[in-house]
């Protein structure tokens, strides 16, 4: 009992029990599925505000720790070990909160096999809380590849026409990544007796040469994840593939799996190789900001763009990530949840009118503000939001991370962080582009003959907007005020900084 | 020359399962035809019988028979392992045989026979013992192979398997004849002794290589795994599903108790070529898996691929310092392979119709929805052959990777991961036809078969999350082999 009762077990695993009362109902109940699901994702919610309220921000060790020994025989030393920190905080927060609104997004768009949608959806809640918490690499290891599993069968059931090859083609790029990162979790193991985070970077320096393969081996499972550019070609398939609350999910969530990776790993089990690496990462992070926005603006497929315009945003993740200074790394993680938020709450726009009128190609929008007010005024907050503009979350996060870049010894060029900047402005483009188009002007075809089929376009009903609003607030309260959560993560980034070798 | 009753202990689970075969050949004669149940049962209950014996045998080391057969934790390890594969095989059969017309009380003696020459194998000290065992554990397969008659592709799974493999165990005696010639001995432990006091190694090595060759049929490794898809495609499935796993286990038993008892001396050079076996295998197989459109092929396939990540197991043989635990990841391993193998068989087995109908890939489809039960333990036996978690395929990997680069194949472990990942390609098309395409596949609903389907799907995921005492015993399995 002492084992289930653990907060952090409690919230990894409590989204189990309403996998196993689904199991018991019968598939054609689907609204008492749904409810079910629900609850229980809002449930796990709860438990996740109360650790909140547990957590003590000023403490830069891992609190709330359950290490239970797993497998300790024949030199193995696995333990079931979860912690919280506070780099890790706000990403658990994130995932517990973006599964309701998903779960709530899918009441009328998943019609099919309710039942086993609920289950795979709940089953990817608990990988991804488990990916965020885990603190040894083999529990770590099992969690990042499980959570494959149940986003496959999304994609690949209820996606689009092309889901079966976008699904499988997630799988094996994602799978490329991680078995290399197997080898190195293994290597890690042999050479430090133990599979546990703290302890192996407690351990000290490992050899220079080898650092630099187990950071590229790591590197390789998460830049595909991030996805950095140019190992992005997967996304825009999955993206446009998978059901809206599979979008959500993955770029809300999935993505930053990627760049945690990079912060939990990385960065303190390989010093020196992150420091070495810092300006190669920073290059490839601004040629993705710069490429994810061109193509962006390009896209013809509203989905497809806000697809490409995560390519860009994550770029910026990673500029501020490998700066390597408090603030670069501060502005980091909370442009993880900004863009959690604002990419999440696109992709639910997007969602409810595809649900309308099946289809996302942008030019045969027009004029939907008129006919949608509550719908098109909030697609503009949220467009704003992604775009940074000040005083919403998007423009906390990037300025944040620019000040990081531009002051980054590590990176110690400035060019990146100007190059960068043309991001922001490219954003606006491409946003706006994409707002003016669909919302704007003249009255688009697809008014007409959504019309022709017997219904007028309607615009957000209580359900949609009660999915939405949660997130608006949170666009406005980081925008307005983000020090509660810079202070959430402060003393753990600036710990974190403290470790590196910095030149 | 006296035998002592330390020397019947040795051998009592193998004496008493071929007694009971031997027995149950006689009473079977007395079993109405459409009564051939009670066959099976009693079979079954043999080998629970003995699983208890051997059980009850764990952490006795002694050797009988004039160092002929050796008991020790090793051999009571695989021993139980092949005695479990025995009962699922026969609840794998039971309906199937029926249903196929070809319900005979001997399909159930031969399999005994067949499992008391596996254990025998992995109880052999003396190449001479492990040509007997090989041969008592072969010539009831090749029969089964070739069970549906008149069905021509039974005969011809028999006939090729039969041809093959004698050539196989001429391999074997010849080589045996080699060694024999080098160190005066056919005992593994003489052949140890006379090897270090700096033998001609040049006989001795060619000797040992024409054994590896022999065994190399047996457990399909490439080169030598030309008859697996043809044998395993037109045997009937429930003898397939059991040499998937039973021929490949003992094979690998007898594989690693004469190396790692007779050759430590040759791991300079065995090294090499097992390391080069082990890859072919696993880059050969998982890529030819990907064209195969009928299940049983491509499980065939995957059996070959499968056999070459035990393989690595056994490449860092020679070298003190990790073999233990390496031998103990490959024993695991087994075991993990054994239970997914035989419950993605089951499921085939459920599926599959009169006159060979209904083994194509695309048959599965729609399974998801129409039986989810059954695609959802199919879901998790894909799983598993990919290594993914959570199985125990992943937890089998992960083991085994670990000791392969403890031991410095980083290279070879490279090679394993990434046909791991060419593996996914075609584990998950199973996948994604049961569940992302449509039809209206009909099961045969056979308790036993269920019950096996269901236990081995169970204990893959479960397992998975407690190995612990799995683990340990697989490291205390190896103990006393060197």
């Amino acid at each position: 009992m002492e084992f289930l009762l653990q907060p952090l077990t409690l919230l990894t695993f409590f989204p189990l029990l309403g996998v196993l009362v689904i199991l018991f109902i019968n598939a054609e109940a689907k609204n008492i599925i749904r409810w079910v699901a629900l609850v229980t994702s809002l449930i796990t919610f709860g438990i996740s505000l109360w650790v909140l309220t547990m957590f003590d921000a000023s403490n830069v060790n891992l609190q709330l720790v359950a290490r239970y020994d797993w497998i300790t025989v024949a030199g193995w030393n696995i333990q079931y070990f979860l912690g919280i920190d506070g780099l890790s905080i706000l990403l658990v927060l994130l995932t517990a909160f973006l599964t309701p609104i998903s779960i709530l997004s899918t009441w009328t768009a998943i019609e099919e096999r309710v039942k086993d949608f609920m289950i795979f959806f709940l089953l990817l809640e608990v990988g991804m809380t488990g990916v965020f918490l885990a603190q040894d690499l083999f529990l770590f290891y099992i969690f990042w590849e499980f959570t494959l599993v149940p986003m496959y069968f999304l994609i690949g059931i209820w996606g689009g026409p092309r889901r079966i090859y976008a699904a499988i083609k997630f799988f094996l790029y994602t799978m490329a990544g991680s078995i290399l990162m197997l080898l190195a979790i293994l290597w890690l193991g042999i050479y430090g007796g133990t599979f546990s985070v703290p302890d192996l970077v407690a351990l000290g320096s490992i050899p220079a040469d080898i650092q630099w393969w187990l950071f590229l081996a790591f590197t390789a499972a998460f830049a595909i994840k991030v996805p950095m550019w140019p190992l992005h070609s997967w996304l825009p398939d999955a993206h446009v593939e998978a059901p809206t609350a599979g979008s959500v999910i993955l770029a809300g969530v999935l993505l930053k799996m990627g760049t945690y990776g990079f912060l939990r790993f990385n960065i303190p089990l390989f010093p020196e190789a992150t420091v070495k690496a810092a300006p190669w990462i920073a290059l490839f992070a601004t040629i993705g900001i710069i490429y994810g926005a061109m193509v962006s603006y390009a896209q013809r497929d509203v989905k497809k763009l806000v697809a490409y315009s995560s390519v860009s945003h994550l770029g910026f993740v990673m500029l501020g990530l490998f700066a390597i200074n408090p603030q670069g790394i501060a502005g980091a993680i909370l442009q993880m949840i900004n863009h959690g938020l604002s990419t999440g709450a696109l992709f639910l726009l997007v969602g409810m009118i595809y649900e309308q009128t099946h289809t996302r190609e942008i030019n045969v929008y027009g004029g939907l503000w008129k006919i949608t007010p509550i719908f098109g005024s909030i697609m503009l907050i949220v467009s704003l939001s992604s775009m940074g503009l000040p005083g919403l979350n998007g423009f906390v996060g990037e300025f944040t991370i620019l000040l990081g870049a531009f002051g980054s010894q590590a990176i110690g060029n400035t060019a990146y962080a100007i190059i960068s900047a043309l991001g922001v402005i490219m954003a606006a483009v491409y946003i706006l582009y994409m707002f003016q188009k669909m919302f704007l002007g003249p009255q688009g075809e697809i008014v007409d003959e959504v019309k022709q089929h017997g219904h007028a376009l309607r615009d957000l009903n209580w359900r949609e907007i009660v999915t939405i609003v949660p997130i608006l607030l949170f666009i406005f309260w980081i925008g307005l005020y983000p020090k509660p959560f810079f202070a959430l993560m402060a003393p753990a980034v600036e710990h974190l900084v403290g470790m590196l070798p910095l030149p | 020359m006296n035998l002592t009753p330390q020397d019947y202990q040795v051998l009592i689970p193998y004496i008493l399962l071929t007694a009971w075969a031997c027995v149950l050949l006689l009473v079977d004669l007395f079993i109405p035809k459409e009564r051939k149940s009670l066959t099976a049962l009693l079979s079954a209950l043999g080998l629970a019988i003995t699983l208890g014996v051997t059980l009850s045998q764990v952490g006795i080391a002694q050797t009988g028979f004039f160092g002929m057969a050796a008991l020790d934790g090793f051999s009571t390890f695989v021993n139980a392992l092949l005695l479990l594969s025995g009962i699922l095989g026969i609840a794998l059969a039971h309906g199937y045989v029926k249903r196929l017309g070809i319900e005979r009380g001997e399909y159930y003696t031969l399999l005994l026979f067949s499992i008391s020459g596996m254990m025998l194998m992995a109880q052999a000290t003396d190449l001479i013992m492990v040509f007997i065992a090989l041969e008592l554990l072969s010539i009831p397969l090749y029969v089964l192979a070739a069970f549906a008659r008149p069905r021509v592709s039974s005969e011809e799974a028999g006939m090729k398997y039969f041809l093959l493999g004698a050539f196989a165990t001429g391999f074997v005696v010849y080589g045996t004849a080699l060694v024999f010639g080098a160190t005066g001995s056919t005992n593994l432990y003489a052949i140890l002794a006379s090897a270090s006091n700096g033998t001609s190694t040049l006989l001795l090595t060619i000797g040992a290589a024409l054994v590896l060759v022999g065994f190399g049929f047996k457990v399909a490794a490439v080169p030598f795994h030309m008859w697996t898809p043809d044998v395993y495609q037109g045997a009937p499935t429930a003898v397939t599903a059991f040499m998937a796993s039973g021929a490949k286990i003992a094979g690998f038993a007898a594989l690693l108790r004469v190396f790692a008892t007779a050759f430590p001396a040759l791991a300079v050079d065995m090294t090499d070529i097992l390391w080069a076996l082990a890859a072919l295998t696993m880059i050969l197989g998982n890529i030819v898996a990907i064209s195969q459109t009928d299940i049983k092929r491509m499980l065939a396939y995957s059996s070959i691929a499968h056999a070459g990540y035990i393989l690595m197991a056994f490449v860092p043989y020679g070298n003190p310092a990790v073999r233990e635990v390496s031998i103990a990841a490959g024993l695991f391993y087994l075991v993990a392979y054994a239970f997914t193998n035989f419950g993605a068989w089951g499921v085939v087995i459920a599926l599959e119709k009169n006159e060979e109908k209904e083994l194509a890939i695309t048959d599965y489809a729609g399974l998801g929805r129409k039986h989810p039960a059954l695609a959802a333990a199919m879901t998790v036996f894909m799983l598993s052959l990919i290594g993914f978690p959570p199985t125990l395929g992943l937890v089998g990997k992960f083991y085994l990777f670990r000791a392969v680069i403890a031991a410095g194949f980083t290279g070879l472990a490279m090679i394993g991961v990434l046909t791991s990942l060419i593996s996914a390609y075609y584990y998950l098309r199973v996948v994604v036809t049961m569940y992302m395409k449509d039809g209206e596949p009909t099961v045969e609903r056979e308790t036993w078969l269920g019950l096996a389907t269901g236990v081995t799907a169970a204990v893959t995921v479960v397992a998975s999350l407690v190995p612990q005492s799995l683990f340990a015993w697989a490291s205390e399995a190896v103990l006393n082999l060197f």
